[in-house]
């Protein structure tokens, strides 16, 4: 079977940092081809090199077994290759029908023919087994709506290779099981299709041939068949996927440090109870949108709130997030670069902000103290930098974590937030990381975790809270920690089906 | 290998921010060659200091604008508050009678806590109101420059007592050492500013603000009290400015401080601080502020452009140096 498109020898380098080294692979007509690897990996660098986004800095592509160079995206569109974004990027306030044909507007008489274009619509979105209105504006569907939307709007030129970059990170597992249907649909039309994604049950599913790639670099090429998650995760990581969590610290008590029940935070959760006892590292789960990081940031004082917070006994309520530092609680945003840290300002600045009032003598900064401070920082957390003047900015998404991390721990916190603690973090600060909250807990502080990573809840966590919808759906115990149990609370689809889903044979 | 690679490209770095700093300085020095070249009057001391005392206003309420722009707010109204605070200033001294120093300090006091109060005002309606500063002051500048109008009712409102007048009169005109007193009231302003914005937690607080308002929400920043704070630094300077202001012509106008906020904020925009925030340079804005007197300066002394333009090119170089910082920016 000839391959539509081939790359040889790719090489991709942006300044003197190499992200893809010799990469070589080749897409057939009529086979779903999957692209397995952890964060910065380099996954998202070859999709965009193969869909015309970037050139390479080596090696050569082929197209139906000539060789090509694509000028960009629409030239690769030309020759049929789409791209389906993991961002959703639509206008919100144009329909569905808009969207899809904005920028190839069907045109009669120089007007825009609205009506062929709305009929179109109707007839791709059927194609794709969903009935959304064409004349609905997007910004009333739902997440899982809006990524139909965008599959569709890739799909309307003519295809011979269709890219999905974890097209799944936004759906339920109903909604990922009709995509997988699509998937189908497109193979047996003799589609080449590319799926980059990291959560391997769905690759088991869904994939035919499975690429491994880690840092930068190919580990290996294989047919699906005889091929399971956990040797995908061993090519993956590269070594023992085990030792990537620390042992659980036996230091969760009894002790109730802090008491939440009936948390309210309009628009995003209905009603929520629970209880953090210290020493414990409490995972929260669920899916995107139930409504986890709303809920902290209610609690914490950053979103207005109601309900009953009671710390060590003791009845509270924050106004704002400075109140709740006071009390000895932080919470660390899942949105480092826009909730975090200060990317334009040094990290002296940004490590002190915080606990400013620590560093103030009169009301008057002592730099020197700053910069005590974050050598401690640099050493305690091995923030990775090559100057101390460096802009946040400009470290990787490690540092800055390990910075955000730092910076929070200065205020001497009893009471920890993390929210999604290891996003767009590669795997070894993942591993130092962990090994830091399980410190944390091991000194008798409270962790809450926050993750849509559900492995880290389980390696990580002594009990999982799961949401679902804006309400606390269960929570699952250490003893029955296992994807299956937090999947079932999530999407509260019954367990076996659940389990069936989860696994891939739906 | 790569270390080396490493460092000279941190190095590179430094200087270009250093570059960024030093622009406005280097602009001075560029102008004042020019103006020597153009006319030999001009680098007298006599002219250096009549210049430098002319900018006095202008710097002092440029240094509030620069808390405010680096705290990410903006304010329009600085023109009108001055005229308003002027105007009802001399009104207060008039009304009062005296033609004592205890007078005076009245009349200051009372010129003070009225300009603080207007920045207070713009500031809990921009902080509490969630409104665009821009819209906000806009909207006070018309309202103080209708009550200047009004108070005045429409002429002049000139201050009555000539003993009064003789006693205040130093303040603007007088010197110590040689220097003029304005110069030094603009020089003091400046230090105690560049202290707050450098060595304070507030000043610290400021910039956090104007970086990124969510992150230092995040943080724990009182970011509604940090931010109409900086407005009312901003009408304290506006009231220092006028203390300086009204001894030089012992009235107040309609048409006194008009156009003051295009260029205060065209001094901290050539002063190299960020219009979008995060980024404040006091010593800058002074310099600025010091470089807009200097062109009206050299208009006058050379016959190549007519004086009654100095507005339409005090307005060129704000775009222009919007354009400098944007490259600069760029080019990072």
């Amino acid at each position: 079977m000839d391959a539509i498109l081939r790359a040889e020898n790719i090489s991709k380098s942006f300044g003197p940092i190499e992200v893809l080294s010799g990469i070589s692979l080749d897409l057939r007509p009529g086979e779903v081809h999957a692209v397995i690897g952890e964060n910065g990996a380099g996954k998202s660098t070859l999709m965009r090199i193969l869909s015309g986004h970037l050139q390479p800095t080596k090696g050569s592509l082929s197209f139906k077994g000539q060789p090509i160079t694509f000028s960009g995206p629409v030239d690769a569109e030309h020759h049929g290759i789409v791209l389906v974004h993991q961002e959703i990027l639509l206008a919100e306030d144009l329909t569905v029908a808009q969207n899809l044909f904005l920028g190839r507007e069907i045109r009669r008489f120089g007007f825009v023919d609205d009506k062929t274009m709305r009929e179109r619509t109707r007839g791709i979105l059927a194609e794709l087994g969903t009935n959304i209105d064409p004349d609905i504006e997007v910004r009333r569907l739902s997440i899982a709506d809006r990524q139909l939307v965008q599959i569709a709007r890739a799909l309307l030129v003519p295809h011979t290779l269709v890219a999905f970059d974890e097209p799944t990170a936004v759906l339920t597992p109903i909604e990922a099981e009709s995509l997988f249907t699509i998937i189908r649909k497109l193979r047996e039309h003799g589609v080449a299709v590319l799926y980059i994604s990291h959560r391997l049950n769905e690759v088991k599913a869904i994939a035919d041939r499975v690429t491994v790639l880690r840092d930068g670099r190919h580990i290996a090429t294989r047919d699906i068949e005889g091929l399971e998650p956990l040797e995908m995760a061993r090519l993956m990581v590269g070594r023992d996927m085990s030792k990537l969590y620390p042992d659980k610290p036996a230091t969760a008590s009894d002790h109730v440090i802090l008491s939440v029940s009936d948390m309210a935070v309009p628009g995003y959760v209905e009603s929520a109870s629970f209880e953090l006892k210290r020493g414990e590292i409490l995972g929260f789960g669920g899916l995107i949108g139930a409504g986890r990081t709303e809920l902290f940031e209610g609690i914490v004082g950053l979103r207005p709130s109601h309900g009953k917070i009671a710390l060590r006994g003791e009845s509270v309520h924050f106004r704002d997030a400075r109140e709740a530092m006071a009390a000895g609680i932080v919470y660390l945003s899942e949105d480092r670069k826009g909730k975090g840290l200060l990317l334009q300002q040094n990290l002296r600045v940004n490590l002190s902000l915080a606990a400013l009032d620590k560093f103030t003598r009169a009301s008057f900064i002592d730099a020197g103290a700053e910069e005590k401070a974050l050598d401690g920082a640099i050493k305690d957390f091995d923030i990775r930098t090559r100057s101390r003047d460096l802009l946040a900015g400009q470290l990787s998404g490690g540092n800055q974590q390990k910075l955000l991390l730092a910076k929070m721990m200065l205020l001497d916190p009893r009471i920890i937030i993390i929210d999604e603690p290891t996003r767009g973090v590669d795997i070894g600060t993942k591993e130092q990381i962990y090994r830091f909250i399980a410190g944390l807990a091991e000194n008798g502080l409270s962790v809450v975790v926050i993750s849509s990573e559900m492995q880290e809840l389980i390696g990580l966590c002594h009990r999982v809270v799961v949401m679902r919808n804006g309400r606390v759906a269960g929570e699952v115990r250490q003893a029955d920690l296992s994807e299956d149990s937090i999947v079932y609370l999530a999407t509260g689809v019954h367990e076996e089906r659940a389990a069936e889903i989860a696994a891939g044979h739906a | 290998m790569t270390e080396t690679v490493l460092r000279t490209g941190a190095e590179k770095r430094k200087f270009k921010i250093d570059m960024r700093a030093l622009s406005p300085f280097i602009a001075l020095v560029v102008l004042a060659i020019a103006g020597a070249l153009i006319n030999p009057d001009f680098l007298t001391a006599s002219n250096i200091l009549n210049v430098v005392t002319r900018s006095a206003f202008i710097a002092i309420i440029a240094v509030g604008a620069t808390f405010v722009i680096a705290g990410g707010g903006l304010d329009l109204s600085v023109g009108s508050m001055a005229a308003l605070t002027a105007g009802v200033m001399i009104l207060t001294l008039n009304s009062l009678g005296g033609a004592d120093a205890s007078t005076l300090a009245i009349g200051m006091l009372v010129a003070i806590g009225l300009s603080a109060a207007c920045g207070l005002g713009n500031g809990l309606i921009v902080t509490f109101g969630r409104i665009e500063p821009f819209i906000v002051t806009l909207g006070t500048m018309g309202i103080f420059r209708s009550l200047v109008v009004w108070l005045a009712a429409g002429g002049t409102i000139t201050m009555r007592n000539f003993e009064l007048r003789e006693l205040y009169r130093p303040v603007y005109f007088g010197s110590v050492f040689g220097i003029p007193v304005p110069i030094i009231a603009f020089l003091v302003v400046a230090a105690i500013g560049a202290l707050i914005l450098y060595r304070t937690s507030f000043g610290r607080h400021v910039v956090a603000l104007g970086s990124n308002e969510d992150v230092a929400r995040y943080s724990g920043v009182p970011i509604w009290r940090v931010r109409t704070l900086t407005y009312i630094i901003q009408g304290i300077c506006v009231g220092i400015a006028v203390l300086v202001y009204v001894p030089r012509l012992g009235s107040a106008t309609p048409t006194t401080g008009l156009l003051w906020e295009l260029q205060a904020i065209t001094a901290v925009v050539i002063g190299g601080t960020a219009l979008r925030g995060g980024v404040g340079r006091i010593w800058g804005t002074v310099v600025g502020a010091v470089i807009l007197e200097l062109v009206a300066n050299i208009m006058v002394l050379s016959n190549f452009v007519s004086e009654f333009l100095v507005g339409a090119v005090q307005g060129a170089i704000i775009i222009i140096a919007m354009l400098v910082q944007r490259s600069v920016h760029r080019g990072r």
